[in-house]
């Protein structure tokens, strides 16, 4: 009987381009992710059992409000009145845009309805009351 | 002259170990950025202008007091229980809209908990009235 003789073709995979792979692999992850641009105030959120994720945070304009009635959009604080032309320019530049209202457990409600004002004035009609996950009982 | 006889070496710098460092960073950046999603309860608001005449049976008002008791059509009620009754009330009639109107002092928290409950009983048609 006769064996065939293995070819002496040495069947290894080459790995010599494994570093570009995990480096576009690191790129690719570094330009997905949207680091968080705001530290906004601190707040405590209320909980929740029915939420909703956001659809995406780059449509995504952050409100808070302070236990103490302070209202910030993008690091300034900023008043009631003046919400109104803030949240316009955001929504002219990105019609997708959802709101989301980051407001201390302990804030009142006429601040909120305040903001309901201004986003109803401002044509800001996607609105996402920001809350923790509660579990439910 | 014995220095001339240095050999010139291949400079080659090893790169086996490139794929773990792109590795580590790549496990670095997947662990240092915090997927931190936000979620919350959504509603959509009303147009500006777009006040809706409806008829008065098909409103249901659930008021927030400043101390943040809860009234659903008038009577008192706690807000674990605030589901189960909109739910047997959109039963009764579908077109019901659910009208959430707080005291300006009333607290957020409060709201929420209204807004989480009427979500639990799946009232689509919620209306957020403005405070008084």
């Amino acid at each position: 009987m006769k064996f065939r003789r293995k070819s002496g073709v040495e069947s290894k995979i080459s790995t010599s381009s494994m570093p570009d792979i995990i480096f576009m692999l690191l790129i690719f992850f570094m330009v997905t992710t949207v680091l968080r641009e705001y530290s906004g105030l601190p707040v405590s959120l209320p909980k929740a059992e029915r939420i909703e994720k956001l659809e995406s945070k780059r449509h995504t304009a952050d409100i808070w409000v302070s236990k103490d009635g302070l209202i910030s959009i993008e690091d300034k604080l900023f008043n009631n009145d003046d919400v109104r032309h803030v949240m316009y320019e955001k929504r002219a530049s990105d019609p997708q845009l959802t709101v989301s209202l980051k407001a201390d457990q302990a804030a009142r409600m006429e601040i909120v309805s305040g903001i309901h004002n201004e986003l109803r004035k401002a044509d800001a009609l996607k609105l996402n009351y920001s809350t923790k996950v509660k579990a439910p009982n | 002259m014995a220095i001339r006889e240095r050999k010139a070496r291949a400079g080659v710098i090893p790169d086996g170990g490139m794929a773990d460092i792109a590795f580590l960073l790549l496990i670095f950046f997947l662990v240092t950025t915090t997927i931190d999603m936000d979620k919350g309860i959504g509603i959509i608001l009303p147009a500006e202008g777009q006040e809706l005449e409806i008829n008065k049976k098909n409103i249901l008002n659930c008021l927030i007091s400043s101390s943040g008791a809860v009234l659903l059509g008038g009577e008192p009620i706690e807000i674990k229980d605030l589901s189960r009754k909109v739910q047997e009330e959109l039963r009764a009639n579908d077109k019901l809209i659910v009208s959430v109107k707080a005291h300006k002092k009333a607290q957020y928290s409060v709201y929420i908990d209204v807004l989480d409950q009427l979500k639990l009983a799946k009232a689509t048609r919620i209306s957020i009235a403005e405070t008084e």
